[in-house]
């Protein structure tokens, strides 16, 4: 079953000079061996590459570089063979269509990930690390993927579940040997300062991870202004200063992303801005639903105002509008005579049309969003969403714990809670034995009958 | 001709024997000694946590060891009273003799049920099949199945200092020959090892020096049956001393003189009960170890020394008793000493306790590697179920373990085998809450029915029990109770604060400083027996942690849920590791459930196994 030998192209389709077509399993370096008649690479080492065509009835289909993987030391464990051809779509999926001719099927999705997983070359975090790095979309978040893959989160749990453990082995020797003296007479008053410890401990985990979720997934940005104040110039501006492309992309969420720029390493991704490439009136055209709703949506809302004029009811009605949001005030048109009277709380002033101001603004959305540190090297950030899910579902059931306290619950009622929370940060780094718990219990406490 | 052969008369050949003669099926008991059967080796008492629900399980499907504990019991107490229900146990002093001749009589007086003073030398076989025994005698006895519940005889050792001796306890011959065959026929066996405290005369103690310790001053049970009355003021108490400076030096300064770290032993000693030289070497800093002083019984001027297990010479046992508080001039019995003998590997075992290679051989107790009476008690009593439902073509019984301990129990030896003699413990079960004390009636009635080993009567209170659970939940819900000032004056005057919103009895009974017999204010509750009292109360005060222990057995529910067939090939499947493919060829795990819990077996050889079958049988 599990056994055949899968193919793929590994490469984005249709982007770059070289794409590489990747086969995982037993038939790998045979079923290449059939279209590659310059040398035998039945017999060829491990981890070498070999140049020559790939030939189908005696035609060239293209020149290619292999390289050979050898089991079990490969991404899958399994024999690994990379052909890298020519860009371009048609020349890599021949090849790809020759390989399933050889005899291989076509991978799912994920499923080289899927492989290493099974087959035990990587662990849970690890495989979630490879489909983040593939999916990174700025350098910072690429950082933060690699940390997964390098098994740090599975530290960071397994440093959490050893504290957890240590609290249950101490309820449950003393569940076992009621009458024995040897072990601390376990009162909540004991337990309850360790649970909470644990639930700090957690909740800081959690408090970065918003960091971690930031720099992975962008922050949704809503560009808001009446007419005419300069949101376009705005956007070109930003565009120009980073070289950053503007994509229209479906977002993964059920929001419309419709474009993303990168600033210095933060994605932003904007959400419904049809109208301001355009440089039309938007707030005119879509109506102020559409813009509450708009509004709603934004994690970041860019508020930009007119320098050069006096605020208007419109500008009074949208500053009412995002009061309670994350927002920037931008005063744009600094170039200009000042008209505008009120100051606010955070705004930059900055000119779209000479490009000043700009790194000023960029400063604002790092601070705002990366509570000043964004040096990834020495921290660790939970960014995986499941990751995140489970570590507050683990956070509830401990707090649930020291609720069951409050309410001067019998001890084994505390514990349900814990070993929940126990179950849930194994199910993060997908391990979950419970003979660890026995082992505990033995070496750290004398115990007679 | 016998359709059951029961090798051996302890706690676990006991259970058995009855169980099959109760079903009837003509059954044979052979023990080395009848004056021996359910003798008590060790601590004169049954229960403790975890063991004393095993207890009542026992009693639940139609066992024998609660009912005799009842009958024999010097001292009763619950523990874990104040840690709430889910750990809540029985524990009973026993009197050593008249638990033993109390089962014996019980035995003796049994329909269909024979009993032979022998020893067995091998099993009969013909043609590799079972066939009945061979005793030292050359006599074959023949019959369809056979169930082992040797204990501690096969090739036992006794271990006493430098003094070694092949026999069993209490002076008793060892059984020679069997493990050998059993060996030959491709079991694998394992040598363990177990000890036990020297026993003093009870008159030369001093009991003003140590602490008292007394039964519960009110009637309890282990079986479900509570016709027995006692007088509570009468239960004989326990004793508390403590290992002193001067036991530690004795110890320390003749260490070279134990069995243990003189060489002799060789098997695996109990991690959970070890000797008091295991307890100073492995714990150096604890200054003091607990000395519990429990009589063995009121026919005897004896007194065991439990948390003295030791296998000293006996001049230094001398001096090791002499050390501690109140025993200055206590006077040895019997010396303490250790035990070796051959257990066999349990994995080789289906979970129904039946060999996976030889049809109709059964194991139960300590020869399965257990240590504890309530534990090879419940062993004989399951491997005589199956062997009897195998006789009558009916579905096993094989339990779970969100449903008693006894299913966490041979689950464990079957699935992970042991290293050294498994104690039953509560962190041993997952869904402790869900096994309790109160419960074991609810969770195993039914089973015993099925199976046979419960009459109309008792299954009939079962039956009315449960109805009256049902009701008192019913007649709490209905009963609304409005905050004004009469009511809260009452709610006051049963110690809690007011009520601000409408609310129910059913809903007021979840605070803490609320228990169920306050309601005879506001109801009847009399007419309900204190059993469903209880039960009921419980249900409803922890009702969603229980909520929560169930929506975690269902997880594993699952995994139990998703079977593995018997004729698999795990050859076939190519990325599971070498470690686990050797672990599940051996074992034969019947469920995915099962797999997962093989030592040796990862997350990710499980998840390979689950695709590989999905793949397989579902297309």
């Amino acid at each position: 079953m599990n056994n055949e030998t899968i193919v793929a192209i590994s490469t984005a389709i249709g982007q770059g000079a070289i794409s590489i077509v990747r086969l995982s399993g037993d038939q790998a370096i045979e079923i290449v061996n059939k279209f590659f008649p310059e040398k035998d690479l039945k017999n060829v080492s491990s981890h070498t590459v070999h140049y020559g065509h790939i030939v189908q009835n005696n035609q060239h289909i293209d020149e290619v570089m292999l390289t050979i993987f050898r089991s079990p030391k490969s991404f899958t464990t399994e024999d690994i063979v990379e052909i890298n051809c020519h860009g371009g779509v048609f020349v890599a999926s021949k090849i790809l269509e020759l390989m399933l001719e050889g005899g291989a099927i076509s991978a799912k999705p994920g499923e080289f990930t899927e492989r290493a997983f099974l087959n035990g070359r990587i662990d849970l975090t690890q495989a979630e690390a490879v489909m983040d790095i593939i999916e990174a979309s700025s350098d910072l978040s690429l950082s933060l993927a690699n940390k997964g893959l390098d098994g740090i989160i599975y530290n960071l749990i397994t440093d959490l579940r050893s504290e957890l453990l240590d609290i249950i082995a101490q309820i449950e020797v003393n569940i076992d040997y009621p009458e024995y003296d040897d072990v601390e007479v376990l009162t909540n008053d004991v337990l309850k300062p360790a649970i909470s410890l644990l639930v700090k401990e957690i909740a800081q985990i959690l408090e970065k991870a918003k960091v971690g979720k930031v720099i992975r997934e962008g922050i949704k940005t809503a560009i808001i202004g009446r007419p005419n104040v300069g949101k376009s110039s705005l956007l070109n501006a930003l565009l120009r200063e980073d070289k950053a492309i503007v994509t229209e992309i479906q977002g993964t969420t059920r929001d419309i992303v419709e474009g993303q720029i990168n600033i210095g390493g933060v994605i932003l991704n904007l959400i419904d801005t049809a109208g301001i490439r355009q440089s039309q009136d938007k707030i005119e055209r879509i109506g102020i639903d559409k813009a509450k709703a708009v509004i709603h949506d934004a994690q970041l809302v860019l508020f930009v105002i007119d320098n050069n004029a006096a605020l208007t009811d419109d500008d009074k009605k949208l500053l009412k509008l995002t009061q309670h949001k994350k927002r920037i005030v931008i005063i744009n048109k600094s170039d200009l005579d000042q008209e505008l009277d009120v100051e606010f709380e955070t705004s930059v002033q900055v000119s779209a049309l000479n490009k000043t101001g700009i790194d000023k603004l960029e400063q604002k959305i790092k601070d705002m969003f990366l509570a000043g540190s964004i040096n990834i090297g020495d921290q660790t950030y939970l960014s995986n969403a499941r990751h995140i899910q489970k570590l507050k579902e683990t956070k509830k059931a401990l707090l649930d714990s020291i609720g069951s306290i409050h309410k001067a619950m019998p001890v084994d009622m505390v514990e349900i809670d814990l070993k929940d929370a126990w179950t849930l940060l194994g199910d993060i780094i997908g391990d979950n034995s419970s003979t660890a718990l026995l082992d505990e219990l033995f070496s750290k406490f004398c115990l007679g009958k | 001709m016998y359709k059951i052969i029961v090798i051996g008369g302890g706690h676990a050949g006991s259970e058995a024997c009855l169980a099959s003669a109760r079903l009837g099926h003509k059954t044979l008991l052979v023990t080395g000694n009848i004056d021996l059967i359910a003798s008590m080796p060790c601590n004169p008492s049954v229960g403790g946590p975890a063991k004393g629900i095993v207890v009542r399980e026992i009693d639940a499907l139609g066992g024998e060891m609660a009912k005799n504990a009842d009958k024999t019991q010097i001292q009763m107490r619950l523990l874990n009273i104040s840690k709430g229900p889910a750990v809540r146990a029985l524990r009973a002093q026993s009197d050593k003799v008249l638990y033993s001749s109390t089962m014996k009589e019980t035995i003796l007086n049994q329909d269909n049920l024979d009993v032979k003073e022998a020893y067995v030398k091998h099993l009969y076989l013909e043609e590799n099949q079972i066939k009945g025994i061979i005793l030292e005698s050359g006599e074959i006895i023949k019959s369809e199945t056979v169930i082992l519940t040797t204990g501690t005889y096969m090739e036992a050792k006794v271990l006493l200092g430098s003094d070694v001796r092949n026999e069993g306890p209490m002076k008793q011959k060892a059984s020679n020959g069997l493990s050998e065959q059993l060996r030959s026929l491709g079991f694998k066996t394992t040598r363990l090892k177990t000890g036990t405290p020297p026993r003093v005369d009870t008159s030369t103690i001093d009991f003003s020096q140590t602490e008292i310790h007394e039964g519960d001053k009110v009637i309890r049970h282990f079986s479900f049956d509570k016709s027995r009355v006692y007088d509570v003021e009468k239960q004989w108490p326990c004793h508390l001393t403590y290992t002193s400076k001067e036991t530690h030096d004795v110890i320390m300064n003749n260490l070279h003189k134990s069995s243990m770290y003189g060489g002799e032993v060789e098997g695996v000693g109990p991690r959970y009960c070890p000797s008091i030289e295991d307890k100073y070497v492995r714990f150096k800093d604890k200054p003091r170890h607990q000395i519990f002083l429990e009589p063995e019984s009121t026919s005897l001027n004896e007194t065991y020394v439990q948390g003295l297990s030791t296998s000293m010479p006996k001049d230094v046992q001398k001096k090791m008793i002499q050390s501690l508080p109140g025993l200055k001039q206590a006077k040895i019995i019997k010396y303490g000493y250790a035990i070796e003998y051959d257990a066999i590997d349990p994995r080789v075992l289906y979970p129904t306790l039946e060999s996976k290679d030889y049809q109709n051989l059964y194991f139960g107790g300590q020869v399965n590697g257990t240590s504890g009476y309530e534990e090879a008690a419940c062993q004989g009593l399951m491997a005589s179920i199956n062997a009897v439902m195998k006789l009558e073509d009916k579905e096993p019984l094989i339990l779970k373990r969100n449903e008693a301990y006894i299913g966490v129990l041979i689950d464990d030896l079957v699935t992970k085998g042991v290293k050294d003699p498994y104690r039953l413990l509560t962190s041993r079960a997952e869904y402790r809450l869900l096994l309790r004390h109160d419960n074991a009636d609810i969770r195993l009635r039914e089973h015993g029915r099925r199976i046979g080993l419960l009459d109309d009567k008792v299954y009939r209170e079962y039956k009315k029990k449960q109805q009256q659970i049902i009701e008192i939940k019913e007649t709490l819900e209905i009963y609304d109770l409005y905050p004004n000032e009469k009511t809260n004056k009452r709610l006051n005057k049963l110690g809690t604060t007011d009520i601000n919103n409408k609310t129910t009895l059913y809903k007021l009974l979840r605070r803490p400083e609320i228990s169920i017999e306050l309601f005879t204010e506001f109801l009847e509750l009399d007419k309900y027996s204190e059993d469903a009292l209880e039960q009921a109360e419980i249900d409803i005060k922890y009702e969603g942690y229980i909520k929560k222990a169930k929506k975690q057995a269902k997880k594993m529910l699952k995994m139990e849920d998703h079977r593995i067939p018997r004729d698999i090939d795990y050859n076939k499947i190519h990325n599971l590791a070498l470690e686990a493919k050797e672990k599940l060829k051996q074992i034969k795990p019947l469920t995915i459930g099962q797999a997962s819990r093989i030592s040796g077996v990862n997350p990710a050889d499980v998840s390979i196994l689950v695709v590989y079958l999905k793949g397989k049988y579902n297309s």
